[in-house]
């Protein structure tokens, strides 16, 4: 009954949305409304999974009606009140069938207290939110799985768009979803807002979610495109939403700051025919100043809570320096490696690193930047990062040595798997022949 | 997308009268809730058509024109700019808005050129 259900919904999607004015607004509210369903009832229910077969339910019922009888005026509650009552009809028959668990008595006790705050407070619905947020990106859960699980139930989209947004097969999704749900029921993972502590380290992991989503859409791994915009806006919109849902930590503010800064570029990190625009080179004038403005506004905020920058605000910070500088050549250099170094501190990675270099190689000569690029090269974590050899070869290219700079070129294009970004880099490899033989 | 929504609220704020706080609440606990979704981007009231200009243009020639404008009911008094899935979604969000009167129109952002 469960992944019928669930398929019912995706195939009235499918089928139905090119055919009836109200399968499309019936879409479009189950975007608005889905997290915020699963999350009320997931606070009833205690597991995600089933808080999700409820809301689809739901869904279920709305398809069948409202083509017939129309949207109801408070399309939401509609929504949560069907699907608190099939809740509760639930919770009677578990607690009929399995009434010697003790656990279940005490999870329906909760659900009766839940179910008995009808019309639920905007408070409330925010803590249910935070706490269903928390609960998809459980550290417990592998990254892939907290990735699939955080866009399928916060951001509502369907096993199919998610496996397009990351290019693997739609049965990849679904299981790493369903695994997930399992492994959270399995470990009785509570549904609930940490605090102290903990607070802050399952909240590490939900930022970490929400910026892998963000980078897949704005370096794609793979594929044909470089940049896909479309994950990009669904990892700001759950940042936004989570800004305003825990404003007082510092570091969700840095996060938004960092990718409202990043996103400001991607109209101008594409050129003419797909191929990737590189910070320098990119035409200033197309970035977007409106989220520039809120990336400020993002980073300021961060700032104002006090406290030492965390490693995305830090990272919001340095995005900043390039957002201030009107031309490439008036970047601060300096201050880009000051914050880098407060992020290797705070952070330490080979990637920082990296880019630390690039850094120094801009603020102070390639010859200082090529230096801690060579302390890199025997680095394990880095022998397959396509971007380690591009540095390289770019420092080396500066520096007039211009067959070694090929090399690199020829060796990073063979380590990325993303098209567009390999055509760019054998670029960098003709350009550096065609010098070396002129040099 | 981004979708820009446009205001036209006709004889209302041409008048120039300020909302009533209840309705001014209202609109900002719309708003807000909007805001929570992650929807708005940005927003903003304009000022009557009175304290307004226009510029015409034909050919090299510019032409300044003075408010008040005489089409009330095109006049846009006040904007969002919204992030959304889908029009769709901003219409399904807009019908839920605070409002008993005009009209609001609802139009796509042009967005990543060169892509």
């Amino acid at each position: 009954m469960r992944s019928s259900s669930t398929r019912a919904c995706e195939e009235a999607f499918t089928i139905g949305s090119k055919t009836t004015e109200a399968h499309r607004a019936i879409e479009a509210i189950w975007r608005i409304e889905s997290a915020r369903l699963i999350a009320g009832l997931a606070r009833v229910v205690g597991d995600i999974g089933t808080a999700e077969e409820l809301a689809q339910d739901a869904l279920v019922s709305a398809l069948e009606q409202w083509p017939v009888e129309g949207v109801p005026e408070r399309p939401g509650a509609w929504l949560m009140g069907t699907a608190k009552h099939r809740a509760i009809d639930l919770i009677r028959r578990r607690k009929t069938l399995e009434r010697k668990h003790e656990e279940i008595g005490r999870d329906a006790e909760r659900a009766q207290e839940g179910l008995d705050l009808d019309a639920t407070a905007g408070e409330e619905v925010g803590d249910d939110l935070l706490g269903l947020i928390f609960m998809a990106c459980h550290p417990i859960l592998a990254k892939e799985a907290r990735v699939a699980l955080t866009l399928r139930v916060l951001g509502g989209l369907t096993t199919e768009e998610i496996a397009r947004g990351f290019l693997v097969p739609v049965s990849t999704i679904a299981q790493r979803i369903v695994r997930a749900k399992r492994t959270l029921a399995e470990a009785h993972v509570r549904f609930e807002v940490p605090n102290g502590a903990e607070r802050l380290t399952r909240l590490a992991s939900v930022l970490e979610v929400i910026y892998l989503i963000f980078n897949e859409g704005y370096s794609a791994t793979a594929g044909r495109d470089w940049v896909r915009p479309a994950l990009c806006e669904e990892a700001l919109r759950l940042g936004r939403i989570l800004a305003e849902l825990d404003p007082t930590q510092p570091e969700v503010h840095g996060l938004v700051g960092l990718m409202e800064i990043q996103a400001s570029r991607l109209g101008a990190r594409v050129g003419p025919t797909g191929e990737p625009v590189l910070l320098l080179d990119q035409d200033r004038a197309r970035w977007d100043r409106l989220l520039i403005r809120r990336g400020l506004g993002a980073l300021d905020r961060a700032e104002r809570l006090g406290g030492a920058l965390g490693p995305y605000a830090l990272q919001a910070a340095i995005a900043a320096c390039h957002a201030r500088a009107t031309t490439a050549e008036e970047t601060d250099w300096p201050r880009i490696v000051a914050l880098y170094d407060a992020v290797a501190q705070l952070a330490p990675s080979p990637v920082v690193e990296l880019n630390r270099a690039v850094a120094v190689g801009m603020a102070f000569g390639p010859a200082a930047g090529l230096e801690l690029v060579e302390a890199l090269v025997a680095e394990p974590s880095l022998k397959s990062y396509h971007l380690l050899p591009a540095v390289r070869g770019d420092l080396l290219r500066k520096l007039g040595r211009f067959e070694e700079a090929r090399v690199e070129f020829e060796h990073s294009a063979s380590l990325t798997e993303n098209v567009r970004e390999r055509d760019l880099l054998q670029r960098r490899a003709a350009e550096c022949a065609a010098e070396g033989m002129m040099g | 997308m981004r979708v820009l929504i446009m205001a036209k609220e006709g004889e209302q704020t041409e008048a120039g009268t300020p909302p009533t706080p209840e309705a001014m609440a209202e609109y900002q606990k719309f708003n807000e809730e909007l805001v929570k979704a992650g929807v708005v981007l940005e927003a903003g009231r304009l000022y009557p058509s009175s304290q307004s200009k226009r510029v015409r243009f034909e050919g090299k020639k510019r032409t300044v024109i003075d408010g008040p404008f005489a089409e009330t009911k095109e006049l846009v008094a006040g904007y969002w700019l919204w992030q959304v899935r889908s029009i769709d979604e901003a219409l399904e969000w807009l019908k839920r808005a605070p409002y008993d009167g005009g009209t609001f129109e609802v139009r796509e952002v042009f967005e990543y050129e060169g892509m």
